[in-house]
């Protein structure tokens, strides 16, 4: 079970490598959308450091929202999903390694990036710290839950703007916790109550969601 | 043990089609009986409100309307939960038939809402807790008929439909405190089972008759609309092409 688990991460590691624009178009994307918010609201130092955290979190939604439509296409257009299908291990496992893969691929180098954009936003050491340390537990939950979404819109004609229809409500608790946590880091109050239940959602998306998926898998390849 | 079979029985489409036809009359004649006694109600016999004035007659649609939005959320789950276990064709046709009503009555509950909160509160809309969350669940309600809408396999449709609620209901309760602890200013509930109502009697029986009737008029719009399913998706069976109103 677990030799397929690791497979699996290297394989879509492997195939993630070798097209390199893709990963990173989301984060570019992400960068694109963090900056576009100064040129729209104005240059002010004290606003920017105010939005930061609410502009960080809704763009890393989004990339990562952008980025479902690649989770399972190829796969699923070349036949490999249901070989998977087939596979004798559980296919939540398979899921929870293509989600990982993933998320190393998508959602990582966002996390790595977030620093210097907040360098952009004049935010202070401490406050950057958090901010990427909530956008590390945060954004592995967004994969494992828009997962699911992305299984169940596979193949469907429009399935790119259904998919954020699907999956954007689902978000919102994780935007909460994660942007609160750094504004109340950064007001002084102290963040870890947020990243807990953030740590907590993480959890749970990790466990209910690979389940969810493998059923919305089976159902789209039917 | 006939009894039990008999009502198993239902979960036929040609079996429940005249029954959805029955409880439907029914409850759309009850509905409009309460509806008929609830405003009558809530307009005349209701006292004005001391701190609110008239305005608050509002909550006579609103309360009622929310509620439904919830429970009819909740129904939907669960038929979609029977559908995908049991393989049920009725369940689904069930789901997809409330649908429609659940994000209407959500679409009410805002929009009184709105106009309850303008005189009150003095701004339209205020990012309170219950607003968002309710605001959450019209967009949940829009995301599952969007789905179904999409996806030509009724099969397919059905069962991803399913998934979509029941991760849903998973995650309502999660929003709902995710967005309260947000933030919160909405006033406290007034009406709660463990201590009671702070309301006059008469407010209260004017809201219950009124919920009756959002209850029963939600009832008979999904019996007229999963008959219409019904037909959509059976038109090719021989005992559609025999019914009256069919032939005719």
């Amino acid at each position: 079970m677990f030799s397929a688990f690791r497979i699996i991460v290297a394989r879509d590691l492997l195939l993630a490598m070798r097209r390199r624009s893709d990963v990173l178009t989301t984060l570019f994307f992400f960068v694109i959308v963090v900056s576009l918010f100064p040129l729209g609201i104005g240059p002010e130092l004290n606003t920017l450091r105010l939005i930061a955290p609410g502009v960080f979190w809704v763009a890393a939604l989004l990339a990562s929202m952008l980025a479902l439509e690649k989770l399972f296409f190829v796969d699923y257009q070349d036949g490999s999903l249901e070989q998977m299908l087939l596979a004798p291990q559980p296919l939540s496992i398979l899921v929870l390694g293509k989600v990982l893969a993933h998320w190393l691929v998508t959602g990582l180098p966002l996390v790595l990036l977030s620093p210097l954009l907040g360098l952009q936003y004049d935010l202070s050491t401490a406050t950057i710290t958090v901010m990427m340390f909530t956008l590390l537990i945060g954004t592995p939950a967004l994969s494992l839950i828009g997962a699911i979404g992305a299984a169940l819109t596979l193949g469907i004609r429009g399935g790119g703007v259904l998919v954020s229809l699907l999956v954007l409500p689902l978000y919102i608790p994780v935007l909460i916790f994660g942007a609160g946590a750094v504004e109340a880091e950064a007001s002084g109050l102290g963040g870890s109550g947020h990243l807990s239940m953030l740590g907590a959602i993480l959890l749970l998306s990790a466990l209910a969601a690979p389940l969810a998926t493998a059923a919305a898998l089976r159902i789209s390849a039917e | 043990m006939s009894g039990r079979l008999s009502f198993y029985r239902f979960s036929s489409p040609a079996a429940f089609y005249p029954l959805a036809g029955t409880i439907g009359k029914v409850s759309a004649l009850i509905a409009v009986v309460l509806l008929a006694i609830g405003l009558y109600m809530s307009f005349f016999v209701a006292p004005t409100d001391y701190k609110q004035g008239e305005g608050y007659r509002i909550i006579f649609i609103h309360v009622p309307s929310a509620w439904m939005s919830m429970f009819i959320y909740l129904v939907m789950a669960f038929w979609a939960g029977i559908g995908l276990v049991f393989n049920t064709r009725l369940s689904s046709m069930m789901a997809q038939a409330l649908a429609p009503t659940g994000a209407i009555m959500t679409f009410i509950a805002l929009w009184t809402g709105a106009f309850w909160g303008k005189p009150m509160w003095g701004a339209w809309w205020v990012w309170d807790a219950r607003l968002t969350s309710e605001l959450i669940l019209f967009f949940l309600y829009i995301g599952f008929i969007a789905l179904q809408g999409s996806i030509d396999d009724t099969r397919r449709a059905d069962r991803a439909g399913a998934v979509l609620l029941l991760v849903g209901v998973v995650n309502i309760p999660i929003i709902y405190f995710s967005v309260k602890w947000w933030n919160t200013l909405h006033q406290g509930a007034t009406v709660s089972v463990t201590e009671g109502s702070s309301m006059s009697t008469i407010m209260l029986q004017a809201m219950l008759i009124m919920t009756f009737a959002f209850w029963a008029y939600s009832v008979a719009v999904a019996m007229y609309r999963v008959r219409s399913i019904i037909l959509e998706r059976e038109k090719d069976t021989r005992w559609v092409s025999e019914l009256p109103e069919v032939r005719r």
